[in-house]
């Protein structure tokens, strides 16, 4: 049982005009777990969950829900699925409860039923002193768990989950993900988008990489993080020096990157042995002093960006380094180990943006 | 942080069907038309249009117009403009059924209703319900109104309901057109021009508040078989007031009741599936 496929997604295309939104995708999601759905802005994370929740028709390939095909059989699909839109998909000007009640109603539970579920999801979500307020007056935070407890509401056993998290603050982001652990102990089966490494990284079992419509990594955490050969290099110089920059170039993969007040470098490296040696002799024989030297493992962004080219949109280089998730930094002035405070984009975030050049 | 330690009883069953409930479709449009109907006692400047604006046109159409139009073949103007303010708010209002299901396509709300398992088309019928009760609400209150400005139906009880509801069905046809136009909007903005482009237009160019003898020639003729004077002919006639139209010899005018029964049922049987074809490829994508 624990092996059946709850989501399968076989070739899965999808056009909106000219623009490729899917162009191929497979996946598949076994019962009681949590697939992450990785990939910046414009990937085709949520055109994949609009057909797999019957929103959209794909133009090719076949996917199914909990044994249902989403084209041909989209009422029964839609019997044993919740769904958690990126866009706020509540009423406004109804107040939570009502909110939860309406969805309970028309997925046919009942009234009776609905309100007994309402309230305990409420209770559940911290939702009940805002039970009976109109949503207008609702915090981003709040409408997100009131959209999770809407999801909800008839115990699905398939969630989708478009983005559950983006745009929160960081205290709101652990309580969804807190809700969201708690489901899986339910045996829920969960698709969850994101673009956040971090998100991934914390939740899902396995990660389906997705840029430009199409998959392009498909693996556990861990494995993802091992198939990049690429390691990341810094070095701290005791001054900045001219001739710092060439001593390393050769033995990189990519840029030589100057951070700071120029006594840092930083470099991707193909992880070799005896690096850090090779480094050092090259630093020492240019006559480069070196305080510190660190050669660290890739984390998912790393493996993030070899392999779609894509950035973190930061405007600061530094950052972009720093606010790798899950790095262990030694410089304690830079926030690199407050955890999901690192770097980001005002929300405290690293977010994913694909290189469109 | 990856969680491995899981071991999940997995669900792998929906939820069965209920039985014994409300047929589901109509506990869908049930539900939907309550929501409705909790957005206008939100937003209460919603009914305006069918509360403030009624009561304002029968008193103001009343006092600025009656002593001025004379009714052809005698009679009071008050009697004579009742049933056509009845039409002009009822129709009128139809503007609200394109505004708010305009609304509801741009909300994400959709969305939402599109992924639970329930009848689709109660989003558009329960629009419509919630619609149809205001109306009623609308067309007490110029009723009331008129009874205070002094409107004296000629005719029993049977035939004064049976003038209300056939304004009330009309309207009710009417709001399928509008539907239409509200599935076809760019925005709720865009939606609520209807109402200006077409509505008021097509209620004022009728025989509701003035008698057509006096318009030009083409303009009479457009306003003998505009179907909102055929409705406002037909109701004058079951309420006992006066009908100037009554003298003319056209179809419509000589069978005004029969004639605006046939433009309801026709206006319905296209704009009705002709709405729902709009839904369906409104919401498939």
């Amino acid at each position: 049982m624990a092996d059946e496929l709850m989501i399968e997604a076989e070739g899965l295309e999808k056009r909106y005009g000219s623009t490729h939104a899917l162009a191929g995708v497979d996946f598949s999601v076994p019962a009681g777990t949590i697939l992450g759905l990785l990939g910046p802005n414009g990937a085709g994370k949520t055109t994949a969950v609009r057909i797999l929740t019957t929103l959209a028709l794909p133009d090719a390939g076949r996917g199914t829900v909990a044994g249902f095909d989403v084209v041909k059989q989209p009422g029964e699909v839609r019997r044993h699925i919740g769904v958690a839109a990126q866009d706020a998909t509540l009423d406004p000007l109804l107040t939570g409860r009502q909110n939860l009640v309406l969805v309970g109603e028309l997925s046919d539970m009942g009234r009776a039923a609905s309100r007994d579920r309402a309230g305990e999801l409420l209770d559940q979500f911290e939702l009940a002193d805002a039970a009976d307020r109109v949503l207008k007056g609702y915090s981003g935070g709040m409408r997100r768990r009131l959209d999770l407890a809407a999801s909800l509401m008839t115990r699905p056993p398939v969630l989708f989950l478009d983005e559950p998290t983006t745009g929160l603050d960081p205290t709101s982001r652990q309580r969804v993900w807190e809700a969201i652990r708690e489901l899986l102990g339910e045996g829920v089966t969960v698709l969850l988008t994101t673009q956040y490494l971090e998100e991934a990284d914390a939740l899902a079992h396995r990660i389906v990489v997705v840029d430009h419509g199409r998959v392009i990594a498909d693996g556990t955490p861990t494995e993802l993080k091992e198939a990049s050969r690429s390691a990341h290099l810094e070095v701290t110089l005791t001054e900045p020096h001219p001739d710092a920059v060439a001593a390393v170039a050769p033995l990189v993969a990519g840029q030589v990157h100057v951070l700071g007040d120029g006594r840092r470098l930083s470099a991707a490296v193909d992880a070799a042995p005896g690096l850090a040696t090779s480094v050092v002799r090259a630093l020492d024989t240019a006559g480069v002093l070196v305080d510190n030297i660190e050669v660290r493992q890739p984390s998912l962004d790393d493996v993030f960006f070899s392999l779609t080219g894509g950035h973190i949109e930061v405007d600061d280089v530094e950052e972009v380094v720093d606010g790798a998730a899950g790095v262990d930094g030694e410089d304690g002035d830079d926030g690199r180990e407050s955890g999901d405070t690192a770097a980001g984009d005002g929300d405290g975030h690293p977010r994913l943006e694909g290189a469109r050049a | 942080m990856t969680i491995t330690t899981l071991t999940p009883t997995v669900r792998t069953t929906g939820r069965p069907r209920s039985s014994g409930r409300l047929f589901g479709p109509v506990a869908d449009t049930w539900a939907m038309t309550r929501r409705n109907l909790v957005h206008i006692s939100r937003e209460p400047m919603q009914l305006s249009d069918v509360t403030i604006q009624p009561l304002l046109f029968t008193v103001l159409f009343v006092f600025i117009f009656g002593g001025a139009i004379p009714i052809p073949g005698g009679g009071s103007y008050v009697d004579f403009l009742l049933a056509g303010i009845l039409a002009l708010n009822l129709v009128t209002s139809t503007m609200g059924t394109a505004v708010g299901l305009s609304t509801d396509l741009h909300e994400g709300m959709i969305d939402r209703f599109r992924t639970l398992p329930m009848w689709r088309s109660a989003v558009l019928v329960g629009r419509s319900m919630a619609d149809l009760l205001t109306s009623f609400l609308c067309a007490l209150i110029v009723g009331v109104t008129g009874l205070a400005v002094g409107w004296r139906p000629g005719a029993n009880y049977v035939s004064i309901v049976g003038g209300f509801a056939l304004v009330l069905f009309f309207a009710y046809a009417v709001s399928w057109v509008a539907a239409c136009v509200g599935l076809n909007s760019k925005s709720p903005e865009s939606a609520a021009s209807f109402g200006f482009i077409v509505l008021f237009p097509m209620t004022f160019v009728s025989n509701a508040m003035v008698p057509t003898q006096h318009m030009p020639g083409w303009l009479q003729a457009i306003a003998t078989w505009n179907p909102v004077s055929a409705v406002v002919a037909g109701t004058r006639v079951l309420w006992g007031n006066p009908n100037p139209s009554g003298t003319i010899k056209a179809w419509p005018m000589q069978h005004p009741i029969e004639a605006a029964l046939i433009w309801s049922v026709l206006i319905l049987a296209v704009a009705g599936p002709l709405a729902a074809h709009f839904f369906r490829r409104r919401t498939t994508e």
